[in-house]
């Protein structure tokens, strides 16, 4: 069990034991100071929150460098809270998450943001079929009927249409840690994980 | 790219092998696993393309097979490669020989490659 917060770096592919190629997400993961616990008494649940990124101090506010040094923390340009069960048990103020917390054929989920598409037609938003390019057509790239006309008067709730797409929370699920490296921080993991490289991205048990 | 990725794939790649281009010639000894067993494959014929770069660098071997032709595309870096023999240097003016689809026979054929006269 455990969560981490971590940087992607990009894709390559690795050979296996067997000599298969793998194509593995390298993520540049912890390490992650322990920041802030919550508990039932002072906050009404559980959670540990923790931080990633070593930032210069002079690039946080006064407020955000007071609350890290409650905890002793140096100073990180990313926090993230996770639920006590997603973490290894007993984490303090002080501690240190690491991909050490990780092992080669675990099972996570990996979140980040997607990449922004920008405002984007039916097409490439929701898979809609084109319409004939030729003779006479002019119905390209156009989105159909959205409903009737008299009756009801008014285009139904939840119509697919064109719009803003991507630069939202993603969660890809059933990912495989393949490799860690522990000198460098580094998670191997099996596939593709949401968002550009440099994206931040959390990655949890599944 | 980043250079912690560049040092992920140098990691993977194999200093073993000998040099080959385009036009050359070749013997690749493959690993096959069979069930349990595992043996050794030998793939012969012309290299007609190699493409990619660091540990994902591939090449593409084609040969005449009973009249038909075969290719085969192996990545460089591949343990499961015991070895590549170069049989001939070929002597060819391109990078992708992807002209020699076309052709079957006599014209299918490549020059060898003789040293330069006074070198």
């Amino acid at each position: 069990m455990a969560a981490i917060i971590g940087r992607k770096l990009g894709m390559t592919q690795i050979f296996t034991e067997d000599g298969i190629r793998v194509a593995v997400t390298v993520v540049e993961a912890g390490p992650c100071p322990v920041t802030q616990v919550k508990t039932e008494e002072t906050d009404g649940y559980q959670a540990v929150q923790l931080g990633f990124g070593a930032v210069r101090p002079k690039l946080l506010n006064k407020p955000e460098l007071g609350h890290l040094r409650k905890a002793d923390s140096p100073p990180v340009r990313h926090l993230h809270e996770f639920s006590v069960d997603e973490l290894r048990e007993g984490l303090e103020l002080g501690d240190i998450v690491t991909v050490e917390d990780f092992s080669s054929g675990d099972v996570v989920s990996v979140t980040g943001t997607s990449k922004g598409k920008g405002y984007a037609g039916t097409i490439k938003r929701h898979n809609f079929k084109r319409g004939p390019k030729s003779h006479g057509s002019h119905n390209v790239r156009r989105p159909g009927s959205i409903g009737a006309a008299a009756w009801p008067a008014r285009v139904a709730k939840g119509i697919r249409m064109s719009g803003h797409m991507g630069a939202e929370t993603v969660t890809q699920r059933g990912l495989q840690i393949v490799d860690r490296d522990v000198s460098r921080n580094l998670l191997l993991v099996r596939g593709a994980v949401p968002g550009g490289v440099n994206g931040i991205v959390i990655v949890r048990p599944q | 790219m980043s250079s912690i990725i560049e040092s992920i794939e140098k990691m993977q790649t194999r200093v073993d092998l000998p040099v080959f281009k385009a036009g050359d010639t070749v013997r690749v000894h493959f690993r096959v696993i069979e069930g349990s067993r595992q043996r050794i494959q030998v793939f012969e014929g012309t290299v007609i393309k190699r493409q990619g770069a660091s540990s994902r660098e591939t090449f593409t071997v084609r040969k005449q097979s009973f009249g038909v032709g075969v290719e085969r595309t192996f990545p460089v870096h591949s343990p499961k490669i015991e070895k590549i023999e170069r049989a001939m240097e070929g002597d060819v003016r391109r990078a992708k020989l992807y002209y020699l689809r076309g052709k079957v026979g006599k014209k299918a054929r490549i020059r060898e490659k003789r040293a330069a006269v006074g070198a």
